[in-house]
């Protein structure tokens, strides 16, 4: 009988078939993503992924880079957020060109949202015309690490307030990233409990060639770092 | 929940796939899902239920097929175990990852009329 629909039919008989694609579930946000690395790479644009948890200091950190550069490169970026402009508005306000995407419900960036905002003229022209472009995702150590959004770099901005433990506890953002910035460094006379030393030690269990930079938005100590290991990628 | 994307993403990529049958016909989903992959098997089973009936898969199923993490030696090619190491034993290079971080469609087993 036919089990294909359920009709019962006797008279329909079913033939197993086997496809087997092997693709990637990421296969159609990664062949964005090499559309959108091409042309960063054209235009001579350095693009960064900035990713961390909500409340990390992500836009601190942009800012205050705006801030150290005084205009020296000229920076844009996009940031995610599931509501509100409210980041994009900030890093216009320090002097970085910027637009919001504005996911709804979703945890992440992917490369067909920044392919979107991209066509949006004002931003396209600054990202155009930019040296650095900041694509500034979406507050989360989870889900947007397996996102190719065709970035050159990545950085993770993990605070110091978060605790020792979440490299360990979220290896999968750590093990892709390019640079940690350790933020809020300004803040650890009051955390008595927390050890740069213990924390670089994680790092380096779940991150090949762990790099990590500590600084503080609030002072600005650190970030002319930063600043150099931008230098450091546009150079190479 | 970044799951939900992934098994929408999946079911376009199986579409194509079967593109001469129909969803319907499609008995058993294999995915390969690597223990790095930054994807908790248990939320994309629990997306997978959500989204198969409006996407017309309302007889498949989804087997997962669990990858282990393993890394070697970014300079000697060594490996160097499941857990990753500080750096490579015999030479002192980086770790880099081998296998781990897969998210792969692998197969898909259809019913179909043998007309």
């Amino acid at each position: 009988m036919c089990d294909v629909c359920g009709c019962g039919d006797e008279s329909v008989r079913a033939r197993a078939v086997t496809v087997s694609p092997h693709a990637s579930l990421l296969a159609d946000n990664d062949r964005e993503a090499r559309h959108l690395r091409a042309h960063f790479e054209a235009g001579g644009v350095l693009a960064i992924n900035v990713m961390g948890s909500p409340g990390s200091g992500k836009t601190a950190l942009l800012e205050a880079t705006s801030r150290a550069l005084q205009g020296r490169l000229r920076l844009a970026a996009v940031s995610g957020d599931l509501a509100t402009a409210l980041d994009a508005e900030r890093l216009a306000r320090a002097g970085v060109s910027s637009a919001p995407i504005t996911t709804g419900t979703a945890c992440h960036l992917d490369a067909a949202m920044v392919h979107r905002a991209l066509h949006d003229p004002a931003l396209g022209e600054a990202a155009r015309r930019c040296d650095v472009f900041f694509i500034e995702n979406v507050g989360n150590l989870v889900c947007p690490a397996i996102y190719d959004l065709g970035e050159a770099a990545r950085v993770v901005v993990l605070s110091v307030t978060e605790g020792v433990d979440k490299p360990l506890k979220y290896p999968v953002m750590f093990l892709k990233a390019d640079l940690v910035v350790l933020s809020k460094t300004d803040l650890l006379p009051h955390l008595p409990g927390t050890s740069i030393a213990v924390l670089r030690e994680n790092l380096a269990r779940v991150m090949p060639s762990a790099r990590a930079l500590e600084v503080s938005a609030v002072t600005g100590e650190g970030v002319e770092a930063f600043v150099a290991w931008l230098d450091g990628r546009r150079g190479g | 929940m970044h799951e939900v994307s992934l098994i929408e993403a999946l079911f376009d990529q199986a579409d194509r796939a079967i593109a001469p049958h129909r969803p319907g016909d499609v008995r058993r989903i294999t995915l390969r899902v690597g223990a790095l992959s930054g994807v908790e098997p248990e939320l994309l089973r629990a997306a997978f239920e959500g989204c198969r009936g409006e996407r017309g898969y309302h007889r498949a199923s989804l087997l997962v097929r669990d990858e282990p993490a393993a890394w070697r030696c970014a300079a000697c090619g060594e490996a160097l175990g499941e857990a990753l190491p500080l750096a490579c034993a015999r030479c002192g290079g980086d770790a880099r990852l081998a296998q781990g971080d897969a998210l792969i469609l692998e197969r898909l087993e259809l019913e179909v009329p043998d007309v």
